[in-house]
């Protein structure tokens, strides 16, 4: 079986954001839920997380290729 | 679209995958000169700006038409959505270089997917390291201009009202992150967004080409699949890329007001 070691490691170590960004959109939804009007406060939030949890599993696929 | 898999398709040879090797680009004009595919669009980008801006800006009514609508709504979006969120009123002295910064990405991502150019500049890691790098220098800058050198990291570095153990942990660790982690993370997630991203699209069309041209008969049908699938993430990428220039200006400004925090 031919293949990469490196997109092995990158395949789990995209297991943690991915369950970060669902808790982090989870919490989103339910805000929202609870209190439609603060829609707009909680999406920049939740923005903002989302792309901090996303970019461990950036930098995993970049050094995927790199190393 | 790319010379390489033009040729092997024409020996009916193996499917190269598109890698990083992909990024490489040649000059255009002569042999050492410096204006590669990502300078020309680096060029293009920044004339289309200031040709939008410009004409957004000239003749300035106050019921505002068309262009300046436009213009007036990027530069609102940034200076209400993320500056006057992030930093408040004090902020309003770096709206320009935030606005500017938004703009910059956002082309140059866009680039990636229109059809002529199909080359997000921003993957190129030069062009977001030196965007963090101004952003880095213009965060410290800031703090050290409000708080003093010392007064920056002493607030930095041991921020009141913790236990006296915890500083010994604290205080590096805090160190560390903001002054080196974060023009790292702010490049490395711009860029690699960018090169994953790219990276995909090249797989999925690239793969469909090779089906079709290459193999023909019931695979030439399947070729369906990875060309819709590349229809599907270009919207999906054209999403991303602005959320990008959008997490990147964000975050500067997040900073920025960190640096402006007054604890006491």
């Amino acid at each position: 079986m031919e293949g990469n070691l490196n997109m092995v490691g990158y395949g789990l170590a995209a297991i943690g954001p991915g369950v970060g960004i669902g808790l982090i959109f989870a919490a989103y939804i339910n805000g929202v839920a609870r209190q439609p009007e603060a829609r707009g406060v909680l999406q920049g939030i939740a923005i903002l997380g989302f792309a901090l949890a996303e970019a461990l599993a950036i930098i995993g696929i970049g050094l995927a290729f790199v190393l | 679209m790319h010379q390489v898999s033009a040729v092997q398709a024409a020996e009916g040879a193996e499917f190269n995958a598109p890698g990083p090797g992909d990024f490489e680009f040649p000059p255009i004009f002569g042999e050492g000169t410096f204006f590669t595919k990502p300078m020309l669009v680096i060029v293009l980008g920044t004339l289309v700006i200031g040709a939008f801006f410009y004409l957004a800006s000239r003749r300035a009514t106050l019921v505002p038409a068309k262009v300046q609508y436009m213009g007036e709504g990027v530069y609102g979006f940034v200076r209400n959505g993320i500056v006057a969120d992030a930093i408040g009123h004090e902020g309003r002295k770096f709206v320009p270089l935030l606005t500017t910064m938004f703009c910059f990405i956002a082309v140059l991502n866009l680039a990636g997917i229109v059809p002529p150019l199909q080359l997000p500049a921003t993957s190129k890691i030069a062009i977001p390291l030196f965007l963090a790098l101004i952003s880095w220098v213009v965060f410290n800058a800031v703090g050290i201009r409000r708080h003093g050198f010392v007064g920056y990291f002493k607030a930095m570095m041991f921020p009141p009202g913790l236990p006296k153990p915890i500083y010994v942990l604290l205080a590096p660790l805090e160190l560390f992150s903001t002054v080196i982690i974060r023009p790292i993370t702010l490049t490395l997630r711009l860029t690699l967004n960018m090169f994953a991203g790219h990276l995909v699209l090249l797989v999925t069309i690239l793969g469909g080409e090779y089906l079709l041209v290459e193999k023909g008969g019931v695979l030439a049908v399947v070729s369906v699949v990875p060309f819709a699938f590349s229809i599907v993430l270009t919207f999906f990428e054209a999403f991303v890329q602005v959320l990008q220039a959008y997490v990147f200006v964000l975050l500067s400004a997040l900073y920025i007001a960190g640096a402006l925090a007054d604890e006491h």
